[in-house]
Protein backbone atom coordinates (compact mmCIF):
# COMPACT_ATOMS: atom_id res chain seq x y z
CA UNK A 1 0.00 0.00 0.00
CA UNK A 2 2.51 2.64 0.69
CA UNK A 3 4.00 1.59 -2.40
CA UNK A 4 1.12 2.86 -3.88
CA UNK A 5 1.09 6.01 -2.41
CA UNK A 6 4.73 6.53 -2.90
CA UNK A 7 4.20 6.15 -6.66
CA UNK A 8 0.95 8.31 -6.77
CA UNK A 9 3.58 10.97 -5.31
CA UNK A 10 6.52 10.29 -7.43
CA UNK A 11 4.83 10.73 -10.74
CA UNK A 12 4.44 14.78 -10.55
CA UNK A 13 8.03 15.09 -9.08
CA UNK A 14 9.57 13.22 -12.09
CA UNK A 15 7.75 14.96 -14.22
CA UNK A 16 9.07 18.16 -13.07
CA UNK A 17 12.36 16.85 -12.89
CA UNK A 18 12.19 15.80 -16.14
CA UNK A 19 10.70 19.24 -17.07
CA UNK A 20 13.69 20.88 -15.34
CA UNK A 21 16.06 19.16 -17.04
CA UNK A 22 14.44 19.73 -20.76
CA UNK A 23 14.60 23.69 -19.52
CA UNK A 24 18.04 23.27 -18.56
CA UNK A 25 19.22 21.63 -22.02
CA UNK A 26 17.51 24.01 -23.75
CA UNK A 27 20.02 26.48 -22.29
CA UNK A 28 22.29 24.45 -24.46
CA UNK A 29 23.00 26.77 -27.30
CA UNK A 30 26.41 27.38 -29.50
CA UNK A 31 26.01 31.15 -29.95
CA UNK A 32 28.31 32.19 -27.16
CA UNK A 33 31.01 29.57 -29.15
CA UNK A 34 29.69 30.99 -32.99
CA UNK A 35 29.14 34.44 -31.55
CA UNK A 36 27.43 37.41 -33.73
CA UNK A 37 30.85 38.31 -35.35
CA UNK A 38 33.21 37.01 -38.02
CA UNK A 39 36.83 36.03 -36.83
CA UNK A 40 39.73 37.13 -40.10
CA UNK A 41 38.46 36.39 -43.79
CA UNK A 42 35.43 33.74 -42.39
CA UNK A 43 32.80 33.36 -45.53
CA UNK A 44 29.41 35.29 -45.06
CA UNK A 45 26.68 34.74 -47.05
CA UNK A 46 25.96 38.79 -46.68
CA UNK A 47 28.37 39.70 -49.80
CA UNK A 48 28.06 38.14 -53.60
CA UNK A 49 31.49 37.10 -53.18
CA UNK A 50 31.35 35.52 -49.85
CA UNK A 51 34.09 36.88 -48.30
CA UNK A 52 34.38 39.66 -45.60
CA UNK A 53 37.68 40.50 -45.88
CA UNK A 54 36.92 43.51 -48.90
CA UNK A 55 38.71 44.62 -51.19
CA UNK A 56 39.29 48.27 -51.21
CA UNK A 57 36.91 49.92 -54.39
CA UNK A 58 38.99 51.39 -57.12
CA UNK A 59 40.06 54.46 -56.94
CA UNK A 60 41.01 54.42 -52.96
CA UNK A 61 44.37 54.62 -51.89
CA UNK A 62 46.20 53.76 -48.75
CA UNK A 63 46.93 56.48 -46.26
CA UNK A 64 49.97 55.66 -44.09
CA UNK A 65 50.58 57.66 -41.23
CA UNK A 66 54.26 57.68 -40.93
CA UNK A 67 54.13 59.56 -37.42
CA UNK A 68 51.90 56.89 -36.09
CA UNK A 69 52.58 54.32 -38.60
CA UNK A 70 49.13 53.65 -38.74
CA UNK A 71 47.79 52.08 -42.44
CA UNK A 72 44.13 53.24 -43.00
CA UNK A 73 42.10 53.76 -45.93
CA UNK A 74 41.26 57.33 -46.88
CA UNK A 75 39.65 58.97 -49.87
CA UNK A 76 40.59 59.87 -53.17
CA UNK A 77 42.03 62.99 -52.05
CA UNK A 78 44.82 63.29 -50.68
CA UNK A 79 47.21 60.99 -52.53
CA UNK A 80 50.08 59.43 -50.96
CA UNK A 81 51.76 63.03 -51.24
CA UNK A 82 55.21 61.87 -50.20
CA UNK A 83 56.39 59.99 -53.37
CA UNK A 84 59.94 60.30 -51.77
CA UNK A 85 59.28 57.68 -49.13
CA UNK A 86 55.97 55.83 -50.73
CA UNK A 87 57.37 55.44 -54.04
CA UNK A 88 61.13 55.95 -54.08
CA UNK A 89 60.93 59.27 -56.66
CA UNK A 90 61.08 62.46 -56.01
CA UNK A 91 60.17 64.98 -58.95
CA UNK A 92 60.18 61.55 -60.65
CA UNK A 93 63.26 60.77 -60.79
CA UNK A 94 65.02 57.46 -58.03
CA UNK A 95 65.37 58.77 -55.10
CA UNK A 96 69.52 58.91 -54.25
CA UNK A 97 69.01 58.84 -50.32
CA UNK A 98 66.41 57.66 -47.40
CA UNK A 99 63.46 59.90 -46.81
CA UNK A 100 63.96 62.28 -43.67
CA UNK A 101 61.57 60.55 -41.56
CA UNK A 102 63.85 57.52 -42.03
CA UNK A 103 66.67 58.28 -40.05
CA UNK A 104 70.34 55.71 -41.23
CA UNK A 105 71.34 53.70 -37.81
CA UNK A 106 71.88 50.46 -37.05
CA UNK A 107 68.82 49.99 -36.19
CA UNK A 108 67.21 50.16 -39.98
CA UNK A 109 70.04 47.45 -41.19
CA UNK A 110 69.27 45.33 -38.72
CA UNK A 111 65.35 45.41 -39.67
CA UNK A 112 66.83 45.29 -42.99
CA UNK A 113 68.34 42.24 -42.80
CA UNK A 114 66.14 40.34 -40.55
CA UNK A 115 63.10 41.57 -43.43
CA UNK A 116 65.43 40.73 -46.75
CA UNK A 117 65.78 37.18 -44.86
CA UNK A 118 62.38 36.49 -44.56
CA UNK A 119 61.09 38.32 -47.90
CA UNK A 120 63.81 38.17 -50.42
CA UNK A 121 66.56 35.37 -50.08
CA UNK A 122 63.78 32.82 -51.44
CA UNK A 123 64.91 34.39 -54.81
CA UNK A 124 67.68 36.77 -54.62
CA UNK A 125 69.30 34.37 -52.11
CA UNK A 126 71.19 35.49 -49.04
CA UNK A 127 74.29 37.30 -50.05
CA UNK A 128 71.66 38.76 -52.97
CA UNK A 129 73.62 37.28 -55.79
CA UNK A 130 70.30 36.07 -57.14
CA UNK A 131 70.95 31.97 -56.43
CA UNK A 132 67.73 31.68 -53.87
CA UNK A 133 66.33 28.33 -53.54
CA UNK A 134 63.10 29.33 -55.24
CA UNK A 135 65.58 28.96 -58.85
CA UNK A 136 66.42 25.68 -58.32
CA UNK A 137 62.38 24.96 -58.30
CA UNK A 138 62.59 26.66 -61.71
CA UNK A 139 62.26 29.95 -60.82
CA UNK A 140 64.39 32.40 -63.44
CA UNK A 141 67.25 33.90 -62.07
CA UNK A 142 67.06 36.98 -61.10
CA UNK A 143 69.68 39.60 -61.38
CA UNK A 144 72.31 39.61 -58.91
CA UNK A 145 72.98 42.96 -56.78
CA UNK A 146 76.39 42.68 -57.16
CA UNK A 147 76.41 43.75 -61.10
CA UNK A 148 77.33 47.11 -61.98
CA UNK A 149 73.88 48.30 -62.72
CA UNK A 150 72.51 47.41 -59.80
CA UNK A 151 75.60 48.68 -57.85
CA UNK A 152 74.94 52.36 -59.62
CA UNK A 153 71.40 52.40 -59.53
CA UNK A 154 69.82 54.96 -57.29
CA UNK A 155 68.45 53.45 -53.45
CA UNK A 156 64.90 54.64 -54.83
CA UNK A 157 65.13 52.28 -57.60
CA UNK A 158 65.21 49.36 -54.90
CA UNK A 159 62.08 50.65 -52.93
CA UNK A 160 60.02 51.12 -56.61
CA UNK A 161 60.81 47.54 -57.26
CA UNK A 162 59.77 46.38 -53.93
CA UNK A 163 56.36 48.79 -54.56
CA UNK A 164 55.54 47.62 -58.16
CA UNK A 165 57.21 44.41 -58.79
CA UNK A 166 59.63 44.22 -61.43
CA UNK A 167 59.63 41.66 -64.42
CA UNK A 168 58.78 38.08 -62.98
CA UNK A 169 58.73 39.74 -59.24
CA UNK A 170 55.34 40.09 -58.01
CA UNK A 171 54.70 43.48 -56.31
CA UNK A 172 55.52 43.05 -52.60
CA UNK A 173 53.53 46.35 -51.58
CA UNK A 174 50.55 44.56 -49.54
CA UNK A 175 53.58 42.12 -47.73
CA UNK A 176 56.80 44.80 -46.69
CA UNK A 177 55.67 47.93 -45.28
CA UNK A 178 57.00 51.40 -46.56
CA UNK A 179 59.50 51.71 -44.01
CA UNK A 180 60.40 48.05 -44.20
CA UNK A 181 61.40 48.82 -47.66
CA UNK A 182 63.76 51.79 -47.02
CA UNK A 183 65.42 49.26 -44.58
CA UNK A 184 65.78 46.41 -47.24
CA UNK A 185 67.07 49.23 -49.60
CA UNK A 186 70.12 50.20 -47.16
CA UNK A 187 70.37 46.29 -46.32
CA UNK A 188 70.90 45.55 -50.19
CA UNK A 189 73.69 48.25 -50.02
CA UNK A 190 75.25 46.42 -46.78
CA UNK A 191 75.24 43.30 -49.17
CA UNK A 192 76.98 45.18 -51.91
CA UNK A 193 79.76 46.50 -49.78
CA UNK A 194 80.13 43.40 -48.34
CA UNK A 195 80.82 41.75 -51.98
CA UNK A 196 83.18 44.31 -53.13
CA UNK A 197 85.09 45.53 -49.59
CA UNK A 198 88.26 46.50 -49.94
CA UNK A 199 90.81 46.04 -46.94
CA UNK A 200 90.70 49.64 -46.12
CA UNK A 201 87.20 49.23 -45.21
CA UNK A 202 87.94 47.21 -42.44
CA UNK A 203 88.08 48.16 -38.96
CA UNK A 204 91.84 48.40 -37.61
CA UNK A 205 91.55 46.35 -35.62
CA UNK A 206 90.04 43.28 -37.82
CA UNK A 207 92.55 44.21 -40.43
CA UNK A 208 95.13 43.76 -37.91
CA UNK A 209 93.79 40.36 -37.73
CA UNK A 210 93.60 39.54 -41.13
CA UNK A 211 96.99 40.74 -41.56
CA UNK A 212 98.43 38.76 -38.77
CA UNK A 213 96.50 35.26 -39.45
CA UNK A 214 98.01 33.87 -35.94
CA UNK A 215 95.80 34.99 -33.45
CA UNK A 216 92.81 34.15 -36.11
CA UNK A 217 93.88 30.44 -36.39
CA UNK A 218 94.14 30.36 -32.53
CA UNK A 219 90.63 31.75 -32.57
CA UNK A 220 89.29 28.60 -35.42
CA UNK A 221 90.38 26.29 -32.61
CA UNK A 222 88.81 27.58 -29.84
CA UNK A 223 86.01 27.63 -31.96
CA UNK A 224 84.66 23.79 -31.92
CA UNK A 225 85.97 23.93 -27.99
CA UNK A 226 83.30 26.62 -27.16
CA UNK A 227 81.42 24.50 -28.65
CA UNK A 228 81.80 21.43 -27.03
CA UNK A 229 80.68 23.25 -24.16
CA UNK A 230 76.80 24.34 -25.29
CA UNK B 1 -1.16 -8.97 -2.19
CA UNK B 2 1.22 -11.02 -4.09
CA UNK B 3 4.98 -10.66 -3.72
CA UNK B 4 6.57 -8.36 -6.84
CA UNK B 5 9.83 -10.22 -6.73
CA UNK B 6 10.85 -13.35 -5.97
CA UNK B 7 13.50 -14.19 -3.51
CA UNK B 8 16.36 -14.62 -6.03
CA UNK B 9 15.54 -10.63 -7.02
CA UNK B 10 17.69 -10.24 -3.39
CA UNK B 11 21.00 -11.60 -5.29
CA UNK B 12 19.75 -8.98 -8.43
CA UNK B 13 19.51 -6.15 -5.99
CA UNK B 14 22.94 -7.03 -4.46
CA UNK B 15 24.88 -6.87 -8.27
CA UNK B 16 23.18 -4.42 -9.57
CA UNK B 17 24.99 -1.76 -7.36
CA UNK B 18 28.07 -3.48 -8.57
CA UNK B 19 26.65 -3.44 -12.26
CA UNK B 20 25.76 0.37 -11.95
CA UNK B 21 29.15 1.23 -10.73
CA UNK B 22 30.73 -0.42 -13.46
CA UNK B 23 28.16 0.80 -15.82
CA UNK B 24 28.72 4.56 -14.75
CA UNK B 25 32.52 4.03 -15.34
CA UNK B 26 31.67 2.58 -18.32
CA UNK B 27 29.79 5.41 -19.91
CA UNK B 28 32.09 7.97 -18.14
CA UNK B 29 35.16 6.41 -19.27
CA UNK B 30 33.89 5.60 -23.14
CA UNK B 31 33.00 9.67 -23.24
CA UNK B 32 36.43 10.54 -22.01
CA UNK B 33 37.87 8.64 -24.37
CA UNK B 34 35.24 10.20 -27.19
CA UNK B 35 36.07 13.84 -26.04
CA UNK B 36 39.78 13.31 -25.80
CA UNK B 37 40.13 11.46 -29.47
CA UNK B 38 40.74 12.89 -32.78
CA UNK B 39 37.52 12.72 -33.47
CA UNK B 40 36.37 15.45 -30.92
CA UNK B 41 39.77 17.29 -30.73
CA UNK B 42 40.72 17.04 -34.49
CA UNK B 43 44.37 16.73 -33.31
CA UNK B 44 45.94 15.20 -36.20
CA UNK B 45 43.14 15.20 -39.14
CA UNK B 46 44.06 16.28 -42.34
CA UNK B 47 41.43 19.00 -43.53
CA UNK B 48 40.11 18.54 -47.05
CA UNK B 49 41.80 21.96 -48.82
CA UNK B 50 41.20 22.90 -52.45
CA UNK B 51 44.75 22.60 -52.69
CA UNK B 52 46.69 19.84 -50.92
CA UNK B 53 49.59 22.28 -49.48
CA UNK B 54 52.31 20.86 -47.89
CA UNK B 55 54.43 22.63 -45.13
CA UNK B 56 56.78 20.87 -45.20
CA UNK B 57 57.32 21.41 -48.92
CA UNK B 58 57.75 25.05 -48.56
CA UNK B 59 59.57 25.43 -45.18
CA UNK B 60 62.07 22.33 -44.90
CA UNK B 61 62.16 21.82 -48.59
CA UNK B 62 62.70 25.51 -49.82
CA UNK B 63 63.49 26.93 -46.55
CA UNK B 64 61.20 29.76 -46.39
CA UNK B 65 60.44 31.63 -43.24
CA UNK B 66 56.99 31.62 -41.55
CA UNK B 67 56.56 35.08 -42.49
CA UNK B 68 56.76 34.93 -45.93
CA UNK B 69 52.95 33.82 -46.14
CA UNK B 70 51.53 34.77 -42.23
CA UNK B 71 52.44 38.14 -43.00
CA UNK B 72 50.77 39.65 -40.12
CA UNK B 73 51.50 37.52 -37.18
CA UNK B 74 54.09 39.76 -35.51
CA UNK B 75 52.06 42.56 -35.17
CA UNK B 76 47.98 41.57 -35.64
CA UNK B 77 46.03 38.78 -33.45
CA UNK B 78 45.65 37.21 -36.77
CA UNK B 79 48.46 35.80 -38.46
CA UNK B 80 47.45 35.79 -41.51
CA UNK B 81 46.27 33.73 -44.26
CA UNK B 82 48.12 34.51 -47.72
CA UNK B 83 46.38 36.37 -50.25
CA UNK B 84 46.71 34.24 -54.05
CA UNK B 85 49.02 36.62 -54.59
CA UNK B 86 51.20 34.92 -52.07
CA UNK B 87 50.88 32.04 -53.82
CA UNK B 88 51.41 33.36 -57.38
CA UNK B 89 54.53 35.35 -56.56
CA UNK B 90 56.39 32.07 -56.92
CA UNK B 91 53.66 29.75 -58.61
CA UNK B 92 53.33 32.54 -62.00
CA UNK B 93 56.28 30.53 -62.52
CA UNK B 94 56.59 27.42 -60.53
CA UNK B 95 54.07 24.45 -61.09
CA UNK B 96 52.01 26.88 -63.07
CA UNK B 97 50.46 24.26 -65.76
CA UNK B 98 50.19 21.51 -63.36
CA UNK B 99 46.57 20.79 -62.87
CA UNK B 100 46.94 20.28 -58.85
CA UNK B 101 47.53 24.01 -58.55
CA UNK B 102 43.88 25.19 -60.75
CA UNK B 103 42.15 26.47 -57.90
CA UNK B 104 45.01 29.01 -57.48
CA UNK B 105 45.03 29.81 -61.17
CA UNK B 106 41.27 30.30 -61.18
CA UNK B 107 41.32 32.41 -58.11
CA UNK B 108 44.06 34.41 -59.05
CA UNK B 109 42.23 35.17 -62.75
CA UNK B 110 38.88 35.70 -61.06
CA UNK B 111 39.75 37.42 -58.02
CA UNK B 112 37.57 34.96 -55.63
CA UNK B 113 39.57 34.20 -53.16
CA UNK B 114 40.45 30.79 -52.54
CA UNK B 115 38.25 28.95 -49.55
CA UNK B 116 40.98 27.16 -47.40
CA UNK B 117 39.75 25.13 -44.32
CA UNK B 118 40.72 26.78 -41.10
CA UNK B 119 42.70 23.90 -39.08
CA UNK B 120 42.92 25.45 -35.60
CA UNK B 121 40.06 27.20 -34.88
CA UNK B 122 38.96 28.69 -31.45
CA UNK B 123 35.58 29.24 -29.72
CA UNK B 124 34.18 33.05 -30.67
CA UNK B 125 34.77 33.55 -26.64
CA UNK B 126 38.25 33.17 -27.26
CA UNK B 127 40.25 36.47 -28.14
CA UNK B 128 43.71 35.20 -29.10
CA UNK B 129 46.79 36.89 -29.80
CA UNK B 130 49.51 35.50 -32.24
CA UNK B 131 51.45 39.04 -31.79
CA UNK B 132 51.83 39.00 -27.98
CA UNK B 133 52.99 35.50 -27.94
CA UNK B 134 55.22 35.54 -30.73
CA UNK B 135 56.98 38.97 -29.47
CA UNK B 136 57.09 37.88 -26.04
CA UNK B 137 59.24 34.58 -26.80
CA UNK B 138 56.13 32.03 -27.59
CA UNK B 139 57.40 29.83 -30.56
CA UNK B 140 55.22 28.69 -33.47
CA UNK B 141 56.30 25.21 -32.57
CA UNK B 142 55.33 25.29 -28.97
CA UNK B 143 51.19 25.50 -30.29
CA UNK B 144 51.23 24.20 -33.89
CA UNK B 145 53.71 21.52 -33.61
CA UNK B 146 56.48 20.73 -36.36
CA UNK B 147 54.49 22.54 -38.77
CA UNK B 148 57.33 22.41 -41.15
CA UNK B 149 57.36 18.53 -41.43
CA UNK B 150 53.47 18.32 -42.09
CA UNK B 151 52.68 17.14 -45.68
CA UNK B 152 49.40 18.30 -45.15
CA UNK B 153 48.71 20.55 -42.25
CA UNK B 154 46.75 19.53 -39.18
CA UNK B 155 45.88 20.90 -35.57
CA UNK B 156 48.81 19.40 -33.52
CA UNK B 157 47.19 20.26 -29.92
CA UNK B 158 43.93 20.35 -28.25
CA UNK B 159 43.48 23.97 -27.81
CA UNK B 160 41.97 23.38 -24.80
CA UNK B 161 42.03 25.78 -22.21
CA UNK B 162 43.79 23.80 -19.93
CA UNK B 163 45.91 23.32 -22.29
CA UNK B 164 46.10 26.89 -22.46
CA UNK B 165 46.59 27.33 -18.87
CA UNK B 166 49.79 25.21 -18.75
CA UNK B 167 51.53 27.83 -20.03
CA UNK B 168 49.67 30.46 -18.53
CA UNK B 169 50.29 28.90 -15.26
CA UNK B 170 54.03 28.68 -15.38
CA UNK B 171 55.31 29.81 -19.14
CA UNK B 172 58.96 29.98 -17.85
CA UNK B 173 58.17 25.65 -19.01
CA UNK B 174 57.90 27.08 -22.68
CA UNK B 175 59.48 30.37 -23.09
CA UNK B 176 62.26 30.54 -25.53
CA UNK B 177 64.30 33.60 -26.84
CA UNK B 178 63.23 35.57 -29.33
CA UNK B 179 65.12 35.16 -31.89
CA UNK B 180 64.38 31.29 -31.83
CA UNK B 181 60.79 32.24 -32.27
CA UNK B 182 60.25 31.45 -36.07
CA UNK B 183 62.69 28.15 -35.67
CA UNK B 184 60.86 25.31 -35.89
CA UNK B 185 63.65 22.70 -34.76
CA UNK B 186 63.76 24.84 -31.56
CA UNK B 187 64.01 22.20 -28.47
CA UNK B 188 63.92 23.55 -25.03
CA UNK B 189 67.46 23.37 -23.09
CA UNK B 190 68.41 20.91 -20.12
CA UNK B 191 68.09 23.37 -18.01
CA UNK B 192 64.79 25.35 -19.68
CA UNK B 193 63.19 26.35 -16.29
CA UNK B 194 66.23 28.44 -15.26
CA UNK B 195 66.48 29.88 -18.65
CA UNK B 196 62.70 30.59 -18.35
CA UNK B 197 62.42 31.96 -15.39
CA UNK B 198 64.98 34.50 -16.51
CA UNK B 199 63.52 35.10 -19.51
CA UNK B 200 60.20 35.68 -18.29
CA UNK B 201 61.50 38.17 -16.42
CA UNK B 202 63.33 40.10 -19.26
CA UNK B 203 60.51 39.83 -21.68
CA UNK B 204 58.35 41.99 -18.84
CA UNK B 205 55.79 38.55 -19.09
CA UNK B 206 53.46 39.51 -16.33
CA UNK B 207 52.46 36.04 -15.07
CA UNK B 208 50.09 37.29 -12.56
CA UNK B 209 48.00 38.39 -15.57
CA UNK B 210 48.08 35.42 -17.29
CA UNK B 211 45.13 34.09 -15.23
CA UNK B 212 42.75 36.94 -15.12
CA UNK B 213 39.78 35.80 -17.40
CA UNK B 214 39.83 38.95 -19.52
CA UNK B 215 43.37 38.04 -20.98
CA UNK B 216 41.41 35.77 -23.24
CA UNK B 217 37.73 36.78 -22.71
CA UNK B 218 36.18 39.47 -23.17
Amino acid sequence: MNYEIASRTRGPKHAALCAACLVALSGCHWDMWNNARYKPLEPTTFFADNATARTVPPGIVPYYDTESKVLSVASTEPPLTDTHYFQGKVEGAFAKTLPASVPLNRALIERGQRQFEIYCIPCHGKLGDGQGMITTRGFPNPPSYHIDRLRQVELGYFVDVMTNGFGRMYSYASRVKPEDRWAIASYIRVLQLSQNATPELLPADVLEQAKNPQPAAAEAHEGPQSNEHD
Amino acid sequence: MAQVFPPGANWLAKWSILFAILGVTLVVGVASAVYWSPVVTQVGVHKKQPVPFSHQRHVQGNGLDCRYCHTSVETSPFAGIPATETCMTCHSQVLAGQEMFNPVKESWDSGQPMEWTRVNDLPDFVYFNHSIHVNKGVGCSTCHGRVDEMRLTYKAETLHMGWCLRCHEAPEKFIRPKDQVFNMAWEPPSDQLEQGRKLVQEYNVEVGQLLNCSICHR
